[in-house]
């Protein structure tokens, strides 16, 4: 079975011109419309340098896909029109193209750079700075400390069903509030007590899975004030879609006094918890009871 | 070797059919292998494991074992030790077909080893909890039509989620390859049979006993775990868990041996002159798939084997503190659920595929790269299951070759879309239902392919993951992909199966509301996913009350499609009955040759093939020109 | 009858069963929750008056199961629902008597009380911050206005301890105290904390998962 290929017929061409120069209208249309309208209100907006990067990220995506689905919508649209059997009654049957070796290799080609070239563009934007993504307890993309902020690590206890926070810098203190300082370069230490959670801080583009017995690091370089959505992003159990709190970044000063409030107001707790350690292995484990 | 065996005794008359080894007999006896294996199970639990079981007022181990022991009484009720049996007490080896001598209804209750028979068998029992399934999806949006005010019990939500999910997972995998690919594939290779008939039977009636203990769950508390079964959430629950297993390990098994078998049956049984380059598409996609099913499904039962585990004789595979890892289980799940979906996808686009060649009235364009798609898509299918895992702290060195192996895939099914557009080029596209169900399948798959590029990126899938933008991507590739195509090779085969018409205007009916309704509900989740709403949960933030509405609301009228289907073919099957012509979509492959019914023998003399699989746009004369002249060349 | 006209009976049999079905899916199951209980109102202020024991009534679905229940100032008429009805805005004063033995707290944390108003609870008439995590029993949560209430065991050592529910205070308890205000109109949802559910894995599953024994809603109108 050979495929026939290469000539095209008298009326192929027209029709060929046809589709491009529609495709062509449609992209000068849609292009500017998804980059400059929808693009700066793609998620996770802009709360974060990370954030902002997947805003980026997003927008880059999007104008790519694109040219891709107007090419098939326009195409498709164009074919069902200009080639619907318009005396079904009759049943006639069409060219017998089996292929065309030439349209195969320059398909080929096409989808191969546009795939390869969204690879590397993820990797790139990927490897400068996490991505607000957890990485695990060996992570290779670690973001520089801000220009005239400082760093933070804050360890994000899940359990079934609360977010709490432990702040190791400040005596170990664990809250069930979370505040970040503005313009700070912060870790998260995202690890769970019992059953996978994920830890997902909306406005922040942060996502993290807190898997038992193993840190995951995350990191975020907080901007100006915020109010930001925790949701739990794993089912773990009947309150999952109630797993959550509002977090808030605030001014240095703000967060050193909400920090220093909270030492006080759980003293009581910090004495009885365990030493801080990046993953926890609470006793009763087994059948409780 | 094909002689048929017509039993020569007298036919059985009213309630005496029903005694014997059938569908009836296998209750009965499941029922009783439930309580033997329950009772068996309280027996051997030692003492120290019956504290605990006292304390949660259940016993795992004798509810796996009665599950167990009920399966086992389930399948030897319906005949299928008999055979083995006989063997061992010397009886020489025998292919007798086993059909009853009257052409009714009964023998669909029974194990039959007649390939289309069993076809039929698959398709009633997928459709049913197909249709269960559908149902569980319209509560859960009823549910989520308030975030403040909860319709169902937070427990039996969550069960509702899991069970729609698992249900669908389970039930589609062999969804469009079990009734298609067991009633079309001996007949587009030119064989009589299956390899295996017994095994062909034997894979749904164990598919039929999984689907029937997962709906036992809710007898024992649900299980709340969503369809990936999470550990170690699942093994702190109730015993509907243990439901949850049990259901998908016959899934699972299932799955390895109808794969298994389809192999067997395409690469040793095709008749002369069909060599691999003729294989009509929906073999080489049935072909594909099997391989994937066979290899990818003993890693589930192997991951489920050890919850089991877990949960009855307190091993620790998945539990953290004990040595055990929760990472264990989501590796080895999604080493095979990532196969999974493309099991669930390339038989949608063998179907596609073999159905545009005909209403396009032209070969299939790209043959050989339809194929060489499919096939990678089964190789590359195997290096991507990290992408469930992007942010769950996996190794950060790993993501980026996740990142391209995903993005990879994308080219193999790009091929698959051109094949697909290239056989409308120039064609004359008639647009009966079948074909626009194939077309919707395009515009569908679009959608769910480009946001699967977001989702492989993993600065984008940060955001996305655990949302409802994944869901709104799997929706619209496995029921905008799978279910549309599952819906075009219901149109378009049941005239050969069932021997007659389904209403054409219904079904146009049914395919525009579904369409229609199918993108207005799962559109939104696009956005609701991007605005951070998550997956699998009961209450939302009051702002996305709007959208939710809406997309409850679509669902509602998608439910009501399928209301339109379920009545076109009770109307048109049960009792309209209008007989169907023997090539009603004047289609040129082997099976419309025919006659309709297919007789048991299927054919008279086994083919010899000499032509390729789409002859289409050959002859210039019309098909069949009654009194109008053939149409002119207007391209 | 005509072949098609017993099809059809048929076919109306087998609807007619599956929207029975269907019925009792729905009803028995999907919306088979517990009842509710509303705050009792006094002279002194809104009371709630909850009890929490180590095995629900022996004609409960589950016997063996730990669970809430709503009960009145003497410990009597137990009812066993878990949805409680506040008024909004309002200071609730909350008593419960908790007749189970201590589990130990998985995250000491819990120890202490939060949220209440003054940080403190009242455990067997003495005000206190927090209490030893190896003794707590039970906690009642709602996390959604960052309310944790720790609950004291009964002794190992104790004399006279109450099996199944109802118990009545004759039986060996300890009796926790402790006001908050609620929020405003809604539906929020509360939680023990303490790894109580004996008999499944890491003491979380089974009535720590479930509405009705260990967990429930707070209707606030």
């Amino acid at each position: 079975m050979s495929e026939q290929g290469g000539t095209l017929n008298v009326e192929g061409p027209r029709h060929w011109r046809n589709v491009v120069v529609l495709w062509l209208i449609a992209n000068v249309i849609m292009v500017p419309i998804v980059v400059f309208v929808l693009g700066p209100g793609l998620p996770p907006g802009n709360g974060s340098v990370e954030a902002s990067g997947q805003v980026t990220d997003n927008i880059v995506l999007l104008s790519l896909a694109t040219p891709v689905a107007l090419g098939v919508l326009v195409y498709l649209g164009y074919v069902l029109w200009a080639f619907r059997e318009r005396t079904p009654e009759v049943v006639v049957d069409g060219p017998p193209i089996r292929g065309n070796s030439s349209v195969q290799f320059w398909w080929l080609i096409v989808t191969t750079t546009l795939v390869l070239f969204l690879a590397g563009y993820g990797t790139v934007r990927l490897l400068a700075d996490g991505s607000g993504g957890g990485q695990g307890p060996n992570p290779i993309a670690r973001p520089a400390v801000p220009a005239g902020g400082s760093r933070l690590v804050v360890q994000v206890v899940a359990q079934q069903w609360q977010f709490n926070y432990r702040f190791p810098g400040y005596g170990g203190v664990e809250t069930n509030q979370i505040e970040l300082p503005e313009n700070t370069l912060v870790q998260f230490n995202v690890t769970s007590l019992d059953v996978i959670h994920s830890f997902w801080a909306y406005e922040l583009g942060v996502k993290a899975d807190a898997n038992p017995g193993v840190n995951n690091v995350a990191y975020v370089t907080t901007k100006g004030p915020l109010i930001f959505h925790v949701r739990c992003a794993e089912l773990c159990g009947v309150w999952h879609g109630y797993m959550f709190n509002q977090g808030r970044v605030v001014p240095k000063a703000q967060f050193a006094a909400w920090i220093a409030q909270q030492r006080v107001k759980f003293a009581p707790a910090t004495k009885t918890l365990p030493p801080y350690s990046k993953t926890y292995f609470p006793e009763p484990l087994r059948r409780g009871g | 070797m094909s002689a048929i065996a017509v039993s020569t005794t007298a036919p059985r008359s009213g309630w005496r059919k029903l005694i014997g080894f059938n569908m009836l007999t296998g209750i009965l006896l499941g029922i009783v292998g439930w309580y033997v294996g329950h009772w068996i199970g309280d027996r051997i639990t030692g003492a120290n494991l019956a504290y605990f079981s006292a304390e949660a007022g259940e016993n795992d181990i004798a509810i796996m074992l009665g599950y167990f022991l009920g399966v086992v009484g389930f399948l030897v009720g319906l005949g299928f030790a008999n055979y083995p049996i006989k063997r061992l007490l010397g009886h020489p080896p025998s292919l007798a077909e086993h059909e009853s001598e009257e052409e009714g209804v009964f023998r669909y209750f029974t194990l039959s080893t007649d390939h289309k028979v069993v076809a039929k068998q698959y398709m009633v029992g997928i459709g049913l909890f197909f249709f269960v399934a559908g149902l569980n999806a319209m509560l859960i949006r009823t549910e989520l039509l308030q975030p403040d005010v909860h319709v169902f019990g937070a427990n039996q939500y969550l069960t509702l989620v899991g069970m729609h999910g698992s249900m669908m997972m389970g039930t589609m995998t062999s969804g469009l390859l079990g009734p298609f690919a067991t009633f079309l594939v001996p007949l587009m290779i030119g064989s009589r049979r299956m390899a295996f008939s017994r095994l062909s039977a034997f894979t749904f009636w164990v598919l039929m006993a999984g689907e029937v203990i997962l709906l036992t769950t809710i007898f024992f508390g649900g299980f709340q775990t969503g369809w990936t079964g999470y550990q170690p959430l699942g093994a702190q629950g109730t015993a509907g868990y243990d439901a949850y297993i049990c259901f998908f390990a016959l899934v699972g098994l299932s799955m390895t041996l109808f794969g298994f078998n389809l192999i067997v049956t395409i690469t040793t049984m095709r008749a002369r002159g069909m060599t691999w380059s003729r294989l009509p598409i929906f073999v080489w996609g049935a072909y594909t798939t099997a391989w994937l099913m066979m290899l990818a499904a003993p890693m589930l039962i192997a991951a489920l084997l050890m919850a089991a585990m877990d949960r009855t004789v307190q091993t620790a595979f998945y539990i953290p503190g004990q040595g055990g890892s929760a990472y264990l289980f989501q590796n080895l799940f999604w080493v095979f659920g990532h196969p999974e979906v493309y099991i669930l996808a390339l038989p949608g686009m063998g179907i596609v595929l073999e159905l545009m060649p005909v209403f396009s009235r032209k070969p299939l364009w790209g043959y050989r790269l339809a194929v060489a798609g499919m096939l990678g898509i089964a190789f590359l299918s195997w290096f991507v299951w990290q992408h469930h895992l992007f942010v769950s702290g996996i190794n950060a060195d790993l993501r980026p070759f996740y990142m391209l192996s995903t993005e990879l895939i994308s080219l193999p099914t790009g091929f698959i879309f051109l094949c697909a557009l290239g056989t409308l080029w120039r064609a004359r596209i008639r647009l009966t239902v079948p074909m626009l169900f194939c077309l919707a399948w395009i515009f569908n798959f679009l959608w769910g392919g480009i946001s699967g590029v977001f989702n492989s990126d993993v600065p984008s899938d940060v955001t996305t993951h655990g949302s409802f933008f994944v869901m709104a991507h799997f929706h619209y590739t496995i029921m905008g992909g799978l279910v549309f195509a599952f819906f075009a090779a219901i149109y378009y085969w049941v005239p050969k199966m069932y021997g007659y018409n389904l209403n054409e205007r219904l079904g146009k009916i049914h395919f525009w509301t579904l369409f229609i309704a199918f993108n207005s509900t799962f559109a939104p989740l696009f956005a609701l996913g991007f605005m951070g709403m998550p997956r699998r949960v009961v209450t939302y933030n009051p702002a996305w009350q709007g959208l939710n509405v809406w997309v409850s609301i679509s669902a509602y009228v998608i439910g009501l499609s399928m209301l339109v289907f379920l009545f076109n073919v009770v109307w048109s099957l049960l009792i309209k009955r209008e007989p169907a012509a023997i090539n009603p979509w004047h289609a040129k492959s082997i099976e419309w040759t025919l006659p309709t019914p297919v007789p048991v023998q299927d054919f008279d003399r086994i083919p010899v093939f000499d032509a390729d699989p789409y002859p289409y746009g050959v002859e210039p004369a019309p098909a069949r020109a009654p009194t109008l002249a053939p149409a002119g060349g207007s391209a | 009858m005509t072949a098609a006209g017993k099809r059809i009976v048929g076919i109306t049999v087998f609807a007619a069963i599956v929207c029975v079905v269907i019925g009792l899916y729905i009803g028995l199951y999907l919306t088979n929750v517990p009842g509710s209980a509303a705050a009792t109102q006094t002279s002194s202020g809104t009371h709630l008056y909850l009890g929490t024991v180590p095995a629900a009534e022996t004609t409960d679905r589950h016997p063996t199961w730990v669970s809430y229940y709503a009960v009145d100032a003497n410990s009597a008429n137990w009812q066993h629902v878990t949805t409680y009805v506040l008024p909004a805005n309002t200071v609730v004063t909350v008593t419960i008597y908790n007749y189970d033995g201590a589990s130990g707290l998985r995250n000491p944390w819990f120890g202490q009380a939060t949220g209440t108003i003054g940080g403190t609870i009242t455990l067997n008439g003495k005000q206190t911050k927090a209490i030893d995590p190896d003794d707590a029993s039970h906690v009642f949560s709602i996390p959604q206005i960052g309310l944790a209430v720790p609950l004291e065991g009964v002794s190992d050592n104790a004399k006279n301890p109450c099996g199944n529910a109802p118990c009545s205070l004759s039986y060996d308890h300890t009796t926790t105290t402790f006001t908050f205000r609620t929020p405003g109109k809604g539906l929020y949802r509360w939680q023990c904390f303490v790894p109580c559910a004996a008999g499944y894995i890491a003491g979380f599953g089974g009535p720590m998962q479930t509405v009705g024994y260990m967990d429930g809603f707070i209707k606030v109108v």
